[in-house]
């Protein structure tokens, strides 16, 4: 193996805990629940990586930041791997993670209340309405409102919170 | 796969992933100019889903081809002619109300659609199309909500959403014609036969409409021939702007 770096996929996966999202860098990859996978095929390290978002403009970013950490590691060959399915979900996202993302001000997804399209016969209770309680990041209270569906990124809606008056985002679930 | 099956899918696929490349760049086109900023941004995030759905569909269509071609050479180097959309898709943007109103026309089937290919014989439609299903269910419920608000809202705002929906409408209806190319994926279990697809749509609209104060037009008279790479010479505007840079400088990174 001439000193070359062969780490078991336990500490490959910590290493990787330890890799910021690129635009929200209080959580790490692993927080998000991104990484799939993580394998040696022969010499080369195989990490599985689903995408949150299909247009997610930090995809090529976190894969880089993948190859880069585990190079800096003395990993040789790493190979990005791609998995669209399950696609990836908000439920995902670790306890930690959740904690880190209230305290940095972002309000973490409320599981099981994923959009599903399915509007018939509930047209009339949609119209300008969230029913969605989502809790201020800021002074806790429940008096926000929703300001639009999509927020600073495509996994984040706009809200304001009308006790404080603080603008936020909410990871909105998927 | 027979070579006529891989042919139609293709083709099928184009049509996928052409229609969420040019409403992506025609509501990419608002950025900056939207009437308010959560509006602005709100367009912005929904054509970058619709950008990152075309990479999938595109890029499968790249592989079923087997000639060579991935998502960016399909979108950068074909013409007008090889641009398989339906014609709603590239209508103008218009004011405000009418691109929310073509969005709506346009989300509203594509979760038909994406819910009725989760069941693709073809694994790799049915994952692509189960991904795109979460992203195009937040669309359908901004869009719905927007043309019930604007619908409903201020005298000018219900006229401006009539003239929107009369002048869509007879762009609805290549959406769910189908042809050859439709018959065969069908044949193959890969994806509905589009006209499956409308009474579930005519009910959500006619609903949606309902609520928004707004009449649903009865002339019968529908526009098509996107889908077969006959387009309006609105198309040719959207490629100049959104090839330009690939045509100039082929290949050409960041
Ligand atoms: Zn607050």
């Amino acid at each position: 193996m001439d000193g070359v770096v062969r780490p078991d996929p336990d500490t490959v996966w910590h290493w990787l805990s330890l890799v910021p999202d690129p635009e929200i860098p209080v959580i790490s990859l692993t927080d998000l629940g991104i990484v799939r996978d993580v394998a040696w095929q022969d010499d080369t390290l195989v990490v599985t990586v689903t995408p949150t978002y299909s247009g997610c403009p930090a995809t090529g970013v976190i894969n880089l930041d993948i190859e880069t950490a585990l190079r800096a590691r003395g990993v040789a060959k790493v190979r990005l791997e791609r998995r669209l399915s399950p696609p990836w979900t908000t439920d995902w996202i670790s306890a930690e993670g959740r904690a880190k993302l209230r305290a940095y001000g972002i309000a973490p997804p409320v599981d099981g209340t994923a959009a599903d399209g399915r509007l018939a016969g509930r047209i009339s209770r949609l119209a300008g309405t969230s029913n969605l309680v989502i809790a201020c990041p800021r002074c806790g209270s429940a008096a926000t409102e929703k300001v639009s569906q999509f927020g600073s990124t495509p996994c984040k809606a706009s809200y304001r919170c009308t006790d404080c008056l603080e603008p936020f985002d909410y990871f909105k679930c998927i | 796969m027979s070579g006529v099956e891989q042919k139609a899918l293709f083709d099928w696929l184009c049509r996928m992933g052409d229609n969420c490349l040019i409403l992506g760049h025609r509501v990419s086109e608002w950025c900056g100019h939207s009437p308010v900023l959560e509006e602005d941004i709100a367009l912005a995030n929904t054509a970058l889903d619709l950008i990152g759905q075309t990479q999938l569909w595109l890029g499968l269509a790249g592989e079923v081809e087997g000639a060579g071609r991935d998502a960016d050479r399909l979108a950068y180097h074909r013409d007008a002619a090889q641009f398989r959309n339906v014609l709603l898709v590239e209508r103008p943007n218009g004011d405000f109300g009418n691109t929310l109103m073509r969005q709506f026309l346009f989300d509203a089937w594509h979760m038909e659609m994406l819910r009725a290919l989760q069941g693709s014989s073809d694994a790799r439609v049915a994952e692509i199309a189960a991904k795109a299903a979460k992203e195009v269910a937040y669309h359908l419920e901004r869009s719905a909500d927007l043309v019930i608000r604007l619908g409903d809202g201020t005298e000018e705002s219900h006229r401006r959403m009539q003239k929107a929906l009369d002048l869509l409408w007879p762009y609805t209806g290549e959406l769910f014609m189908g042809d050859a190319v439709d018959q065969a994926v069908a044949a193959a279990g890969i994806a509905p036969d589009p006209a499956s697809l409308k009474a579930g749509w005519t009910t959500l609209v006619a609903e949606v409409m309902a609520e928004a104060t707004l009449t649903v037009p009865t002339a019968p008279f529908q526009h098509k021939g996107g889908k077969a790479g006959r387009h309006t010479e609105a198309l040719g505007f959207i490629l100049a702007d959104m090839q330009f840079l690939q045509r100039a400088y082929p290949g050409g990174v960041w």
